[in-house]
Parts: structure tokens; sequence; C-alpha cells
């Protein structure tokens, strides 16, 4: 791992360069004044405590939710008006939380329209992005027949993330990939995350597991009550005594 | 009853259920995608036919003035967007698909008399004429309320529905029209007379219902328009555009509805508001499928189609009561069985 001792890739591209960014459900502000860069090849985690704003920041990240401040893109300013369609096309993946599969389709099925918008503008290389799913995630290959719904956790969970790789995305965002999964899963999980970033493809994870995010990471930020409360290297954050006692402490299960 | 009598009302029922059947599927599908309740479409039966009629004699039909009108109005709201985001690689086919390809059938019925015409031609125009006013009613009455509640999209489909009527009373006129069989060729089944235009209807609707059946198992667009119906969120994340699906499913329903009124043109007598009550007994097919499951949508649907069948023979006078009536136990054993499941969003 000799990347980590260059914690922020200087000289890779950036990605995503967000400035002030704050979104509000009503009056209630759920985001204040959140600034985050992601390079390529880089993992950057956002770890926080439940309802700090963290899926909050990748609705808005995506364009599920309307956002105030400046987003970089891939060198493209965005405006106020940000399709989720347009940022797919320009690589930008979400794994939601909730996983959002299509229950009561096969795995293949579910894996094909990870690619659907690239068939649209004319790609036809999906059988080869499948077998490289594949090889990434052997139980879904061993599962292709099989309903989405019929699945188990873990196995939803590399299905989610599959399906975003089916897009060849430039930037894939995380949403709790651990919730709910078992301890050898999320190992497991995290392991592929590492294997990931060989590829180039930035990842943007957002985590309640802190140990194991910060572990991966190349740096993290620490989001508390929808602002930013610590940023750095994550080798040193995991050193912050702030964050050993809030988030990595014994006996804590966060 | 004899068993002539029997056979001749079934295969009315039978022939007249394949169409509900179709409509009860189109229903389905823009529901589940779209989550509108496509009140409007039987009016696509009735402009089908009526046009087809009007084609087949010698008129100009008054589609085309919409088809132009709609047209338009579709290429300027879509096009002043892609103007002011400088997306001008998308202007041609949006161009073409709402004014060109109007203009070009219009210009072509004052250069070529439709009733030169061969009838594969007519139907052709007819479908050409109808099937892209769909996408181009979602784009215009339901797309900026794509998020918006069930009910008002319920509203909104009733406001498309009169408007549909009162232009459908001004282009065709109040007489009804009914067009010549496609086929002469008749048969007999133990006694009782079978007409070639029924077996037409049964197959073309057959053939419609397995090629719908592979669109959407077999081509990455119907596996889309299913994902869309399945989470709406999912697809979102996919780059599947919810107008996209939406217009796609539109089109489909379109022609779906404008193929079914042509095919029955021959055998009923259609009027400009003949529509409503035949998608209405489509949509009472689609309520047993509880507006979710499409074969039994299908098999409700053929069943409205005896159902109204027999009972025009013991009871002519409250044929429609009786079929309407169906829904009552349905919608009783549906809210008996089925678990009360909060709306998504």
């Amino acid at each position: 791992m000799s990347m980590s001792k260059h914690p922020h890739l200087h000289d890779h591209e950036v990605i995503l360069d967000v400035r002030h960014l704050g979104v509000a459900y009503g009056k209630v502000e759920a985001l204040h004044d959140v600034s985050l860069t992601i390079r390529r090849g880089e993992i950057v985690t956002v770890i926080g405590p439940n309802g700090a704003g963290k899926t909050t920041l990748l609705a808005a990240l995506m364009g599920l939710l309307p956002a105030t401040g400046d987003i970089v893109y891939m060198g493209h300013a965005q405006g106020r008006e940000r399709e989720v369609e347009a940022l797919v096309r320009h690589g930008m993946t979400l794994v939601p939380e909730k996983r959002e599969l299509f229950a009561e389709m096969s795995v293949e099925d579910n894996l094909l329209l990870g690619a659907f918008d690239r068939y649209r503008s004319g790609h036809r290389d999906q059988m080869e992005t499948m077998d490289e799913v594949f090889e990434l995630f052997p139980r879904l290959e061993e599962r292709r027949a099989q309903l989405a719904g019929t699945l188990s956790g873990g196995e939803r969970q590399m299905l989610a993330m599959g399906r975003a790789l089916m897009a060849k995305p430039k930037l894939l965002m995380l949403d709790e990939p651990s919730l709910g999964l078992a301890p050898l899963i999320i190992k497991e999980i995290f392991r592929i995350i590492g294997e990931l970033k060989q590829t180039g493809v930035a990842i943007l994870l957002v985590e309640q597991n802190a140990r194991a995010a910060l572990q991966i990471a190349d740096y993290g930020y620490v989001l508390e009550t929808g602002e930013v409360s610590l940023a750095g290297p994550s080798q040193e954050l995991a050193a912050d005594p702030r964050v050993i006692e809030s988030y990595l402490g014994l006996g804590h299960k966060h | 009853m004899d068993l002539q009598i029997l056979l001749l009302l079934g295969q009315d029922g039978v022939t007249n259920g394949a169409i509900y059947a179709l409509l009860a599927l189109a229903l389905v599908l823009v529901f589940a995608v779209t989550r509108v309740i496509f009140i409007p479409q039987g009016e696509f039966v009735a402009y089908g036919a009526l046009t087809l009629a009007a084609l087949q004699a010698g008129k100009v039909p008054g589609t085309v003035w919409l088809l132009l009108a709609l047209g338009t109005t579709v290429a300027l709201l879509d096009g002043v967007r892609l103007l002011r985001e400088g997306r001008f690689r998308k202007l041609p086919p949006l161009l073409i698909f709402n004014v060109g390809i109007p203009l070009l059938c219009a210009g072509g019925l004052f250069v070529v008399p439709p009733t030169q015409l061969p009838l594969w031609a007519q139907v052709a125009v007819s479908m050409l004429l109808v099937v892209p006013l769909g996408p181009m009613i979602y784009r215009v009455a339901y797309q900026p309320l794509a998020s918006a509640s069930v009910l008002v999209l319920l509203i909104v489909s009733v406001a498309v529905h009169l408007a549909l009527i009162g232009l459908g009373l001004l282009f065709f006129g109040a007489e009804g029209s009914r067009t010549p069989a496609f086929t002469e060729i008749s048969f007999e089944l133990a006694g009782a007379p079978l007409q070639g235009q029924t077996i037409l209807v049964i197959v073309a609707s057959a053939l419609l219902i397995i090629g719908l059946y592979f669109f959407f198992e077999r081509t990455l667009y119907g596996k889309a328009l299913r994902a869309t119906a399945m989470n709406r969120t999912g697809a979102r994340l996919m780059g599947i555009p919810p107008a996209l699906a939406g217009q796609l499913c539109f089109t489909l329903a379109a022609a779906i509805g404008a193929f079914s009124g042509i095919l029955i043109a021959p055998i009923t007598t259609i009027y400009y508001d003949s529509g409503f009550l035949i998608g209405l007994k489509g949509f009472v097919g689609a309520i047993i499928g509880g507006l979710a499951s499409y074969p039994v949508a299908a098999l409700g649907a053929a069943l409205v189609g005896l159902l109204e069948s027999y009972s025009s023979f013991y009871a002519s006078a409250f044929k429609e009561v009786i079929v309407f009536t169906l829904i009552i136990p349905v919608l009783l054993w549906r809210s008996l069985t089925t678990k009360h499941v909060e709306e998504e969003e």
C-alpha cells in the first residue's frame, strides 16, 4: 500500500470538488457548508453518527435533492438543476443504502440494467463488463438466474455494487455498504472495495462502521449534525483522540 | 339456448374479450410505470377506428390537425429547453418526430388520395396519425406533473379524456362509422358461422400479446420499463429517465388502442365517444388484475367479454350493468385478501 504514503494523491485528476454545499428540507438545514474533494483512484470516506446527513450528502451529489453551493464534477461546474440521468451518463453512480434493486428480476437482468445508459448511448460491451463483475463477485455468477428479491443481504449488496459497476463509473458512491451485514460479509465487501480502487475508480464511501472505513480509505471526513467537524488523511483521523472517543472507542458499536 | 347460439355468443365474447385484454394490458402498463390511470385509453380506440374510416371515405381525418398542433407544442416546449442548455445534437430527432413526420403524413394525404391506397397502407397511415398522439399527450399533460399524486394524475386523465371526446366530435362528427371487413372469408363451426374477421381479431391480439411479452422479457428497453415500474428510484439511478419510460409506455398504450380500434372497426359501429365504454371494460379487466398482474388482467378482460356477450342474450337491457357490477365482488375480494400497503413516496 505505497499509495497511503501520499494520502491525497495530489498528482491525480480531481473527480469531484464540492465547496460550501448546503441542503435544506424546507426550513430545516440538513447540510451546512460541506466541502470535500475526491481524486481519481482515491477512496474518500465520510463517517459520522446516524442522522448526521451522510445519506443526504450523497443524494444531493447525485442530483436527487436540490442543493446550494458549488459542485465541480470532472472539471465541469454543475448548475442548480442537476439531472440524475446526465450525471449517470458522465460516470457518477450511487449504490444507495436501501440498495433499490429490481426485486422481481433476475440477477443478470439487474446487472444488464446497470448498463442501460451505456447501451442507450451505443455501447454494446455489456457482456464483457458482466464477466468482469462476475470475476469480482463470483457469488453473483452462481445466482445469475435467481430473482434479486430472493438473495441474502450480503448478496444484495454485492448485486447493488455489481450493478453500479456495470455503468463503468468514474465515481462510485457507496452508502453504508456494511449496513445489516454479518462481520464476515463486511470483510469481504471491504476487500472488494479495496480491489476496486486499483481500477482507478474514485470511491466515496459513507459509513457508520468507522473502523473499517478508515482502514481502507485514503482520506476521511467526519460529518456531525450536517457539518464537517474533522477532516484529514484517514490514518491521522484514526489516531485522533476525538475520533477514537466517539467512533472507534471500545464498546462503541457505531 | 341451443349450441348454435351458444357458440355464436361465445365467438362474440372472445372477440370482444381479446380487445378488452389488449386494453387491460395497456392500462396496467401505463399505471405500473407512470402511476397514471389512463382513462383516455379508449379514445385511442375510437380515434384509430374513425381515422381509418375517414381515410376510406376519402376525407382528411381531423387527427392530422391535432397531431400537427400537439407535435408543434412539444417541439416548442423541448426545443426551447434544448437551445437554452446548448444540446443542439438532440434538436434534429426532436423536430423530425414531432413536426417532420406529422407534416409528411399531412402532405402525403393531400398528394395521394387515401382511397387509392391499399388497405395495409391505410392502416399504416392511421397508426402513424394516431400513435404519436400518445407520447405527445404524455409530454404536454403528464410529464410536468410526473411526481404528483395518483389522484392529481387521475384528474388530469379525466381532463384529457373530456378534451379528446370533444375533439373527436369535432373531427369525426356525431355519426358512427364502420369500415368494410378486412377479409370476407367465413367458416362454419358446428353449424354456427365463423367470420374471418373474428379469427383475424383473435390472432392479431394474440400476436400482439406475444410481441409485448418478448419486448418486456428480451429487450433492454422493455426491461427498463419493468424496472421503472418496480423501483422508480433504482431505475433513475441506472440512468433510465422517468420521462423516457413514460413516453415509451404511452406510445405502446396509444399503439395498442389505435390497433384495437382498427381491428374492431369492421365488427361494430364506432362513434366518437364509443371508446370510453370499451376502455372502461378493459379497465374492469385491469382491476381484476389489481392494476398489477398482466396475465390476470388479460384473463379478467376476456371474462368481461364473455360475460357481456352472454348477458346481452339473457338480459340485453342490463348488459352494461352486469359487466360493471362484476367489479364490486372483485374489489370486495381484493380488499379482504390484500394487506394494506402505503403508497410509495
